[in-house]
């Protein structure tokens, strides 16, 4: 399929679920622009409903173009050192991010070596690393932030442990992978050429990886935005886009709830474009991908 | 101090005798040892560190404390499980699931929206949709209903494209000989497409076990009644009783395994054909 062909089912889609937001947002702000218009003692007819509804303050469900303004105001015409700008909240979101996932993704490449190389390894660990994943390790969350907490750290490094908690599983399962991927033929001339350990890891195994190396660290990096986003919650007052959603939706405004949402995926966006495009880029350099 | 050097060497010979299992022919009965081993080894360090070292239980409880918590406090702790995983986690997960598989049906007829579809669907998986959880917090209130719907929403996604990828792994020959067969629509996709999306589907199934917890979970930290497993955890972390977040974990931990164990039992039993299956047994 080429990108032409998807360009315009996509538009479409795209285009059919915006003019249902609009939609929705009608029907879930109308009982309060009612209830405004009974209490005024006047009658609405359809379009004053509908601009109602489109331009509430504290709206149910905001519209598209509200989000984006409410994006637009708070990016451009914020300081990105003001607590209001979402610039400011984002880049928190963003160094925890990259910080949990740097960790989480060396953790994760050690452990796959180690799991290679050694049979011991493999069969002990293993077991733990997938069971570690079907518990729900969101949950540890506010532990870890009260713990690390009371040990004297706070700010980035209890945010960024989850964050690499949820990051070093799909790196070590994709490297595991890509480290086993060499095949016997390609061992056994390294063994003629009697090369040590090391030099097999670092000359045969770790350059085959490559393709499987990128691919798990675009999950990782999604993982680990989520763990950034979760860890804030309960830290409190440290700013981030997590924090930005909470206090939103403690204090009922909504637009901040949106703004932080779509903020949050457009870093999401951004990252994994970003490793595919290293992916690309270095793949070609080293010919293992046209 | 004794009882932290006996526990380092018990983790010292548990590993010798790993490594010994490990230059063994694998057989079936050895497998679960290893693990095992490795696992009593950690939790005997973490009691040891803990007793030895003195550390304070507001940072990490020791394993003992936390196994008398979770059993003195057995009803609070069920009472949290039926809300957050009977209530909120699974029928989210029913829910999702089942309308994910709905709308892959549908796009599996209609082309134009499988191109539409599959990319926003690609694009959505990897989305943190768990920030929609303070969203739907706010339109279906404190209950379990909120739950249950951001459990839906983060389900639905990779189901949905593990589905439609499933079921286009039919093979040309096959759906011929289902034509020449005369097979009706229903036919075709009962015994044709929808067998040979199996492993996919239940691929989708097993990804969404953890995010329908994690979903459920999550969501409670911004509003819950006064049960509920992540209700539990915020409020008795910001009490620093840590014994009993660790005996909730604990729960979370089991029902985790439960969850993700009974799909593949059912995965087992319905994909036995798939060559992943055929070489385990």
């Amino acid at each position: 399929m080429s990108e032409k062909s998807k360009f315009f089912p996509v538009i479409s889609v795209l285009t059919v679920i915006v003019i249902l937001w609009y939609g929705f947002s009608v029907v879930l702000n109308s009982p309060w622009a009612f209830d405004q218009a009974k209490r005024n003692t006047i009658s609405l007819s359809f379009p004053e409903l509908v601009s109602k509804t489109w331009s509430q303050k504290r709206p149910k469900l905001p519209t598209p173009h509200q989000v984006a303004s409410e994006m637009w105001n708070t990016t451009v015409h914020q300081k990105i050192t003001s607590k209001r700008s979402l610039v400011y909240h984002t880049w928190i979101t963003f160094s925890e991010t990259m910080f949990g996932f740097l960790l989480g993704t060396s953790l994760g490449i050690l452990l796959a070596i180690a799991i290679v190389h050694n049979r011991a390894t493999a069969i002990s660990v293993m077991p733990w690393i997938i069971t570690s994943q079907t518990i729900p390790i969101l949950a540890l969350a506010p532990m870890i932030i009260v713990a690390l907490g009371s040990a004297g750290f706070s700010g980035l490094l209890p945010i960024a442990i989850i964050s690499m908690y949820l990051s070093f599983f799909p790196v070590v399962v994709g490297m595991v992978k890509g480290l086993r991927s060499p095949e016997r033929l390609e061992l056994d001339q390294m063994k003629t050429w009697s090369a040590s350990g090391p030099q097999v890891l670092i000359k045969l195994r770790l350059p085959k990886s490559m393709p499987f190396f990128f691919t798990s660290l675009k999950l990782g990096m999604a993982a680990a935005l989520v763990g950034a986003i979760v860890g804030e919650l309960p830290s409190g007052g440290g700013g981030g886009l997590g924090f930005r959603m909470l206090s939103g939706s403690t204090f009922g405004n909504t637009l901040h709830i949106w703004s932080g949402l779509f903020s949050a995926a457009l870093l999401a966006a951004a990252l994994i474009t970003f490793i595919g495009i290293l992916q690309k880029v270095i793949l070609k350099k080293m010919a293992l991908e046209l | 101090m004794i009882f932290f050097l006996l526990s380092l060497l018990f983790w010292l010979s548990a590993w010798c005798v790993n490594i010994w299992i490990a230059r063994q022919d694998s057989k079936k009965s050895w497998k679960v040892l290893p693990p095992v081993l490795f696992g009593l080894s950690i939790v005997l360090i973490w009691e040891a560190t803990i007793i030895c070292f003195e550390v304070s239980p507001v940072i990490l409880p020791p394993p003992s404390a936390i196994f008398l918590k979770f059993i003195s406090s057995g009803p609070i702790l069920w009472a949290d499980f039926v809300q957050t995983v009977i209530k909120g986690a699974l029928t989210g997960y029913l829910f999702g699931c089942i309308s994910a598989v709905l709308l892959a049906l549908v796009v599996d007829r209609v082309k134009f929206l499988e191109r539409g579809l599959l990319p926003i669907g690609n694009f959505m998986a990897a989305m943190p949709i768990i920030g929609i959880a303070p969203i739907l917090v706010m339109w279906y209130g404190y209950g379990w209903q909120s739950k249950s719907a951001v459990v839906t929403i983060m389900v639905f996604f990779p189901m949905l494209i593990n589905t439609i990828q499933g079921m286009k792994m039919s093979d040309k020959i096959h759906s011929d000989l289902m034509l020449t067969y005369n097979a009706s629509y229903s036919q075709n996709l009962l015994k044709l497409k929808l067998t040979t999306a199996m492993p996919f589907i239940f691929n989708g199934l097993k990804i969404g076990t953890t995010l329908a917890l994690i979903g459920a979970i999550v969501a409670e930290f911004f509003g819950s009644p006064v049960r509920g497993m992540g209700f539990r955890i915020s409020t008795e972390a910001a009490r620093f009783s840590l014994d009993m977040v660790w005996a909730e974990i604990t729960v979370a931990a089991i029902s985790g395994s439960l969850f993700y164990g009974i799909v593949v039992l059912f995965e087992r039993w319905i994909t036995f054909w798939h060559p992943s299956q055929r070489g385990s047994a």
